[in-house]
């Protein structure tokens, strides 16, 4: 138990014979060969997560990965530990069971945005309202990849793919502000393309008790190259991010130049070097509030009006689904007494024939 | 004929009653205590509530009528009963309803108050039946029990309003009265029921005595009558619907493999009775998930598995045909998985308090692809209880999804259920002698071809499973063509394995001879009584009853050999027959019931009876 990673709170829940060494980015490598194509952004995700796993003092058998179906969901195969390759959309369900089963467990959803916001959406959405302690990863490229090239339930309205050719006629759907509707207790966006911000966000999401929800923007090479014009590379990406701090003003470009603040109900991009407005005037960033009201402001900003927000929109606590079905299942045994097979059988009103 | 008090007390084999009133009446309770008593005098019982589909119909009116039926007496009862004696109608829209069934010469015992013209009116009568000569052809007897229920109750400091729901009671003690049962168990029930409100309590008591002491003093009952007892084997009994027994079977079949239960559901008629039960017990570590739709209560139960519970759904048709892409996984990834499938009228949303057996077909093939499941069938209210256990034995010795088959009636009917002695049940538990260095999560029992349940949670089995292909034995991703030939024969061989672990077939009646009746779930009963009834006659008739339905017991096809004609009696356009066509020679012939209602005894009966008149 020498791990310095890991904290007295986490040490008492680990069990297994792993937690006695220190696990390290190569135990969590299957020896599934990884068949994305080159260049895709889930590398950069399989990479991050292989480095945050062994640092979140669990035990490697204590993981279990469960996807559903897309490019996204071939995720669980590249992961040594225990592993679900769901049907279509189901991943939540099937974690949610897993969860039940055995509170114990890490549990994480690998789902994309046509898995997790068409043909799944409402189990994210449930997952996300009853709190259940597992953490949703949801890869947002805005394209069908797997069945080459279809517009997604997050594709920009008007865009044009092989399902589209005339463009689309569909508003996309924005996760993070449905999952803030649906009371998400920790509901983040990073991006693919960032490394650091990427495990920094993972990591919080991996220590937040409850469901996290994790929006990784993600570029397609292949059928939506460019999908977040902010997530091509060597690009400068200053003045088209924000990076969310909890309890500090908005700023973002060069030198945090400028900012956001909120004039007539309304988000706007203020200048501070011109001295259109005063750091005083800026909105601050408030992760724990109990409202998801500013959550859902920031999530809204979208280019061109505005940068994208990244980081950590809500962060807050409260009981998690598991921990509630286990504390009714320890009143109802402290009331009742432990179930007993025979006194169910012989409950209510029994005769006997000679 | 005995005479007691110069009423006659007559000798009967059997019986059957139907209580029928508004929504709000109270029948079902004064049912469930009529058989309750029944039961504890020595009886069998068979009972079937049959109400309306709304959640309450306007009061009076013939949408909104409530009737709960039993049959009960020696052992010959298995069914509710084709037709009752005797009718207890609490309005003129309970009358109205379930005169057709009433036998003729048969009994009925009228709320002569609540004949008024508004209810008239609403029953649709032009005129008062209790009053014109359209009931010539029964015994009517006319009590004004809103009047004297009404009498009963005063001293207990009720408000008028509150009284008046006592009447079921009053009904419930004449029909006490008319079949010799005693009032004190129903006197000890209520002092338990109603103990928070003595007012309740002595009111009720008051009604039930009043309405005994009514039938046993007026001159209207002359004749009552003293119901046969059964022979039932020893033992303790209680009675349970088909509901009950099911969510019962599946705790202790948990508890017998020394897991947790994880049932995941989402409510629908006639299966929601099952969650309900499985949410009071808690204190077995029974962890319930009502889930969102069909398809999330199914994979929970497949993520549940996956994690080492016992995973159970719960549905009917509507929800069966949601769950089939889901069942496919269950398939694929071989892990345990429980379908509790509480069959209605269908297709779509069709009839969703009427009963039918039409999810044959669907549970044995409505999935993409190979994929074989086992697919059983309870045959009765008890029986239930008893293949619920089974498949949750099948389901983890197996490694495999197991559909299990109920239906409308089955859920809501009751009967007596000897309880077991849960030391008596096998022990479900199953065990792997695995190293962690040598592991392949498709690697396979040479007997059963289970492959091994690690669960999460297990240092040095960490696997990965999914929907795709599986690699013989490693169970990594294969496209490739002879292993995928290689595993769909591998997942059906392990299904028909499971014929040398269940129990042969039976036959009841003639060992051999002109026609054997094969059924299948509820209407075992009606079967069971019509084929004995015949075969008492001199017929050389028996009965068979499948309660595993995939695969078929391995003494199956030689036993439908011994007959020359298979009459085969299901509720449905024929699904088995067609099943038992692609499999066996016989000269196979139908009775499908398609009315939404339980088999009667007498359309068994018939179909024999034309059957064996034939050349």
């Amino acid at each position: 138990m020498s791990s310095p990673l890991i904290d007295e709170a986490e040490k008492s829940e680990t069990t297994g014979g792993d937690c006695l060494r220190i696990l390290t980015r190569k135990d969590f490598q299957s020896p599934q060969t990884v068949r994305w194509c080159p260049g895709c952004g889930d590398y950069s995700i399989l990479a991050q997560i292989q480095k945050i796993l062994p640092e979140l003092g669990i035990a490697r058998e204590n993981f279990v990965f469960v996807s559903g179906i897309g490019c996204s969901s071939r995720f669980p195969y590249y992961v040594n530990t225990y592993g679900f390759h769901g049907i279509h959309g189901r991943a939540p369900s099937i974690a949610t069971g897993v969860k039940c089963a055995n509170p114990d467990l890490s549990v994480w959803v690998v789902t994309g945005d046509g898995d997790g916001l068409s043909i799944g959406t409402n189990h994210v959405i449930h997952t996300i309202r009853r709190n259940i302690d597992l953490n949703i990863l949801l890869f947002n490229n805005r394209i069908y990849g797997l069945t080459k090239g279809q517009y997604s339930p997050t594709s920009e309205f008007g865009k044009k793919t092989k399902s589209s050719p005339m463009g689309t006629i569909e508003q996309p759907i924005r996760p993070i502000q449905m999952a803030l509707a649906a009371e998400g207790t920790f509901v983040a966006r990073t991006i693919a393309a960032d490394p650091n911000h990427m495990r920094q966000t993972l990591e919080a999401a991996a220590n937040h008790r409850g469901t996290s929800f994790i929006e990784i923007l993600q570029n397609c090479r292949v059928f939506n190259d460019r999908a977040f014009e902010e997530s091509s590379a060597g690009k400068d990406t200053k003045d088209d991010r924000i990076l969310l701090r909890h309890g500090e003003p908005i700023r973002f470009g060069t030198g945090g130049g400028r900012g956001i603040a909120v004039r007539n109900m309304t988000p706007q991009v203020v200048d501070l070097e011109s001295g259109e407005a005063s750091v005083g005037e800026l909105l601050i960033h408030d992760a724990q509030a109990d409202s998801p009201a500013l959550a859902a402001l920031l999530a809204a900003l979208e280019p061109p009006e505005f940068p994208v927000a990244l980081g950590v929109f809500r962060n807050i606590e409260r009981p998690t689904y598991d921990e509630l079905m286990l504390s009714q299942i320890a009143a109802s045994t402290v009331q009742r007494g432990r179930g007993d097979v025979a006194k169910l059988l012989n409950s209510g009103t029994t005769w006997e024939v000679d | 004929m005995i005479a007691t008090g110069g009423k006659e007390l007559v000798q009967v084999r059997q019986a059957t009653v139907r209580f029928a009133g508004d929504s709000g009446d109270g029948m079902q309770l004064v049912g469930g205590q009529f058989a309750d008593i029944a039961s504890m005098t020595g009886s069998a019982i068979c009972s079937f509530p049959d109400f309306p589909s709304d959640i309450r119909a306007p009061a009076g009116t013939l949408g909104g009528v409530s009737g709960y039926q039993l049959s009960f007496g020696d052992e010959r009862v298995t069914t509710p009963g084709d037709a009752p004696f005797v009718l207890v109608a609490m309005n003129p829209a309970a009358l109205k309803v379930c005169l057709p069934e009433l036998q003729k010469g048969g009994i009925i015992i009228a709320n002569e108050d609540e004949f008024t013209p508004t209810n008239l009116k609403k029953a649709e009568y032009e005129s008062n039946p209790l009053e014109d000569d359209s009931l010539d052809d029964y015994r009517v007897i006319c009590v004004p029990m809103t009047r004297l229920n009404d009498e009963a109750t005063a001293a207990s400091g009720l408000s008028k309003s509150q009284r008046a729901r006592c009447k079921n009671f009053f009904a419930l003690g004449m029909a006490l009265w008319l079949y010799d049962h005693p009032l004190q168990p129903l006197l000890e029930w209520m002092m338990r029921k109603f103990q928070r409100s003595a007012e309740v309590m002595a009111a009720n008591a008051a009604s039930l005595r009043a309405g005994h002491n009514f039938a046993n003093t007026a001159e209207l009952f002359r004749v009552h009558y003293q119901v046969a007892r059964a022979k039932l084997p020893a033992g303790r009994y209680r009675r349970v619907t088909g509901n009950e027994a099911l969510a019962l079977g599946c705790i202790v079949g948990a508890h017998r493999t020394g897991r947790t239960l994880v049932y995941a559901s989402y409510p629908i008629t006639p299966a929601s009775e099952v969650l309900h039960e499985l949410a009071k017990h808690k204190e077995f570590d029974v962890r319930v998930i009502q889930a969102e739709d069909e398809i999330a209560a199914c994979c929970a139960a497949i993520g549940a598995s996956f994690a080492g519970s016992v995973g159970v759904t719960g549905t009917s048709g509507p929800g069966l045909s949601l769950k089939a892409e889901a069942i496919g996984l269950a398939v694929m990834t071989e892990l345990p998985l429980v379908v509790l499938n509480v069959q209605r009228a269908g297709p779509s949303t069709g009839m969703p308090t009427k009963t039918e057996q039409a999810d044959l077909l669907i549970s044995m093939f409505g999935r993409h692809g190979e994929s074989p499941a086992v697919v059983l069938a309870a045959a009765s209210a008890a029986d239930c209880f008893h293949m619920a256990f089974e498949s949750v034995r099948l389901a983890t010795k197996y490694m495999t999804p197991v559909l299990l088959l109920s239906d409308s009636f089955l859920a809501n009917s009751a009967e007596p259920f000897r309880i077991p002695d849960p030391v008596s049940l096998p022990d479900l538990r199953t065990g792997w002698d695995l190293t962690p260095g040598d592991f392949a999560p498709y690697r396979r029992a040479s007997q059963t071809l289970a492959r091994a349940w690690m669960a999460p949670g297990s240092p040095g089995f960490e696997h990965r499973i999914g929907g795709l292909e599986k690699e013989d034995e490693t169970g990594t991703v294969s496209y490739d063509g002879e292993n995928h030939a290689k595993m769909v024969r591998l997942r059906a061989e392990k299904i028909a394995r499971i014929a040398s672990d269940i129990p042969p077939v039976e036959v009841v009646g003639a060992e051999e001879g002109d026609v054997l009746v094969v059924g299948w779930g509820s209407t075992y009963g009606a079967i069971a009584a019509a084929v004995e009834q015949l075969h008492q006659e001199g017929h050389r008739v028996a009965h068979l009853h499948l309660r595993y339905l995939n695969p078929f017991p391995q003494n199956f096809g030689q036993t439908l050999g011994r007959f020359s004609r298979i009459l085969v009696v299901e509720g449905n356009c024929g699904q088995l027959r067609m099943m038992l066509r692609s499999q066996f020679t016989a000269s196979f012939f139908a009775l499908n019931k398609l009315d939404g209602r339980p088999l009667l005894i007498r359309e068994v009966r018939t179909a024999i009876e034309e059957l064996l008149k034939r050349e």
